[in-house]
């Protein structure tokens, strides 16, 4: 049985519903991202979650517990906020100490633990230390720390990262991947930024508008997103318009600018096919293109490439092989498999 | 860099001194000099009937050194400030908190309505309290004693009780803006982060919010003391002349008996007495929250 369980869960606001009916299962020790852009719903269902926020319609169950009825207080979960929300007024032990206050650990037991919890995030020595009298990055520590230490059933991280210069940001993403590892708390973690969530997670969930668009891992909610959205939100994508037109034995045909193939298409009519920038590559025939820019990126060369479906962005890896130059002609290919084809509304 | 020398002052710093020299030699005309000169004058004599008499003497000084009658007026004019401050702290701090709390177009209006009466004179805000509550005829005191509750008028007029009342009224603004302030400075999510760690809703109250708000409980704790122990409008309506305090026992020496010296020796002394207590106690609170709040 599922250990988190969201069935139906909505809110709205006055007449904005900012979570519409979604459905979410977290199994234990997991670690789902929700990703989505800014104002999908993702605080929203995060706070649901974690009490602050009365659900207009649903149902949140907590290992098979129903928890409309349970206070914030009663659910025992850690909940990192963007902002970190730290207590100013106490020092980075007091801070961590606070939820072991709350639940009457004595003394002892609570400075050990407290001690202990710093020592993970890597704060050993920082005990009397004010937040104000801390980095960005040792604040988020002890935001984690705090969160931790009460051994919640469930960790909830709102942004945590987000307030972190890009370097700083990394490394906490494989130092909250590691400790979430070993301690092996459930984690939901709710993002913005997509290689965190593919960086970190077992699961994605991609948001859109309250909508949950796909569910799944982020190998798959990448290569075969399920829908446009979740194409163009999870990485850069090429997107082509073309033509599907069916041929004899239920083969399509595929015409894209002057390249045509066959493949196994469900539609037929004015499409758009969504390729990824490093799934094309470079050969004697295929869809005719001229290379505008040629941007080296130490690893891969970044192209720009005029065709007439379009400006056609590729990513070549820096394997040693000799790359066409700027001005000059080359043919792009893809696979059928790393393609996305989808109706193209504008046309017909 | 720092080459020149005091006596060739570079154009920039004479300039510079160009520019402040009108507001300065304006300080100085209105609060420096007549300061120096009522400090000069508490050390004058005065007669009945030879006026005032500049030598440097120490009469003023003595008398109230030694009259229990300016013990008990500074006594009381203190007691009344420290009393005003607990109060408006008491009130003030619930009040901005729920006002923080609120909704947008609440959030505005009750903030006006806190606000408002620093838009009305004192005066008036104080008349008004002496209308409801002034003896036989004071609106509240006859409806009270219509319907019975009381058989005799509330004592409020020419006591202590509504010097306080009606002074803490017109401090009320002073507390709640600085109170308000600190809690604009609270993270929105605090709260929730106590709530989640397990704290009920009374801990969340005294162990973070209130430590919080704490400066600026004490910041606008100086400043009601200090408006308050100064103050004349309202002590001079509702205490009048049988309930003196230090203001209008230095307006009523200088603009009734014309013993100015005598004024001025208790208004120096006012001045004095507010300066070392609003000093140290913000030295005080620096020290306290210096590692808390830069
Ligand atoms: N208290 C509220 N009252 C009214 N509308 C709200 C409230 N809280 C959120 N909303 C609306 O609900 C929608 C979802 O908000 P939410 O905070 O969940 O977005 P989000 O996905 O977390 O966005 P972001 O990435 O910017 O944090 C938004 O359109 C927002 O304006
Ligand atoms: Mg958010």
């Amino acid at each position: 049985m599922a250990f988190l369980e969201l069935q139906n869960v909505t809110k709205t606001f006055g007449d904005h519903t900012a979570v519409n009916a979604i459905n979410l299962t977290v199994q234990k020790g997991e670690f789902v991202s929700l990703l989505g852009p800014s104002g999908c719903g993702k605080t929203t269902t995060l706070q649901m979650i974690a009490g602050f926020v009365p659900l207009t319609k649903g149902i949140i169950r907590l290992d098979g517990r129903d928890l409309s009825n349970v206070k914030p207080a009663e659910r025992g979960l850690g909940i990192v906020f963007q902002s970190y929300a730290l207590f100013p007024h106490m020092t980075a032990a007091q801070n961590v100490a606070f939820g072991l206050e709350m639940r009457s650990i004595p003394r002892s037991d609570r400075d050990q633990r407290v001690r202990d919890a710093l020592a993970l995030v890597g704060l050993a020595g920082y005990e009397e230390r004010f937040p104000r009298r801390m980095s960005g990055g040792q604040q988020q520590r002890v935001a984690l720390a705090r969160a931790l230490v009460i051994r919640p059933q469930i960790l909830l991280l709102d942004e945590p990262l987000s307030n972190l210069d890009a370097k700083l940001r990394e490394e906490m993403q494989i130092e909250l991947r590691q400790i979430q590892r070993n301690l092996g708390t459930t984690t939901i973690l709710v993002t913005h930024d997509q290689h965190e969530a593919m960086a970190l997670s077992d699961r994605i969930v991609v948001m859109n508008k309250g909508d949950i668009e796909q569910i799944g891992s982020p190998q798959d909610t990448y290569h075969s997103p399920a829908s446009a959205f979740v194409a163009t939100f999870l990485g850069k994508t090429n997107a082509f318009e073309g033509e599907v037109q069916v041929a004899q034995g239920g083969i399509s045909r595929i015409i894209v600018g002057d390249h045509v193939y066959t493949a196994s298409a469900h539609i037929k009519g004015p499409v758009i096919i969504s390729v990824r920038p490093e799934r094309i590559s470079f050969a004697k025939a295929g869809l005719r293109g001229t290379v505008c820019t040629r941007i080296f990126r130490g690893n891969h060369w970044l192209f720009q490439i005029k065709t007439i479906a379009g400006v056609a962005t590729v990513i070549r890896q820096n394997d040693g092989t000799s790359m066409p130059e700027e001005g000059h002609d080359v043919h792009l290919v893809w696979r059928e498999e790393d393609t996305f084809v989808r109706a193209n509304s504008k046309v017909g | 860099m720092q080459s020149s020398s005091p006596l060739f002052l570079s154009t920039q710093t004479r300039s510079a001194w160009g520019l402040i020299l009108p507001s300065l030699a304006l300080f100085l005309a209105v609060v420096i000099i007549p300061l120096i000169m009522t400090v000069m004058l508490s050390f004058h004599d005065w007669g009945q009937y030879k006026g005032i008499e500049t030598v440097f003497i120490l009469k003023n000084w003595y008398e109230i050194w030694s009259d229990s009658y300016f013990h008990e007026m500074f006594a009381r004019t203190f007691r009344i400030a420290v009393l005003v401050t607990f109060i408006t702290m008491a009130l003030g701090a619930p009040e901005a908190y729920i006002l923080n709390r609120m909704r947008a177009p609440w959030k505005g209006v009750f903030l006006l309505v806190i606000l408002g009466p620093l838009l009305i004179s004192v005066v008036a805000r104080t008349l008004g309290w002496a209308l409801l509550f002034g003896g036989k005829n004071g609106v509240v005191n006859m409806a009270l004693m219509k319907i019975g509750v009381i058989d005799a008028p509330l004592p409020f007029m020419f006591t202590e009780t509504g010097v306080v009342i009606a002074l803490s009224h017109v401090m009320m603004p002073f507390m709640v803006l600085s109170i308000w302030a600190a809690l604009q400075k609270l993270d929105p999510q605090i709260e929730n982060a106590a709530l989640s760690l397990g704290a009920s809703q009374l801990t969340v109250m005294r162990r973070i919010i209130f430590p919080q708000i704490m400066p600026g409980l004490l910041s606008g704790g100086i400043i009601v003391f200090s408006l308050a122990a100064s103050a004349f409008a309202t002590p001079a309506i509702i205490g009048g002349r049988r309930l003196k305090v230090a203001a209008t026992l230095a307006y009523d020496e200088f603009l009734n008996t014309l013993n100015w010296p005598l004024g001025a020796a208790v208004a120096v002394l006012l001045l004095v007495a507010l300066v070392i207590i609003v000093v140290s106690s913000n030295a005080l609170i620096e020290r306290r929250y210096k590692a808390v709040f830069e």
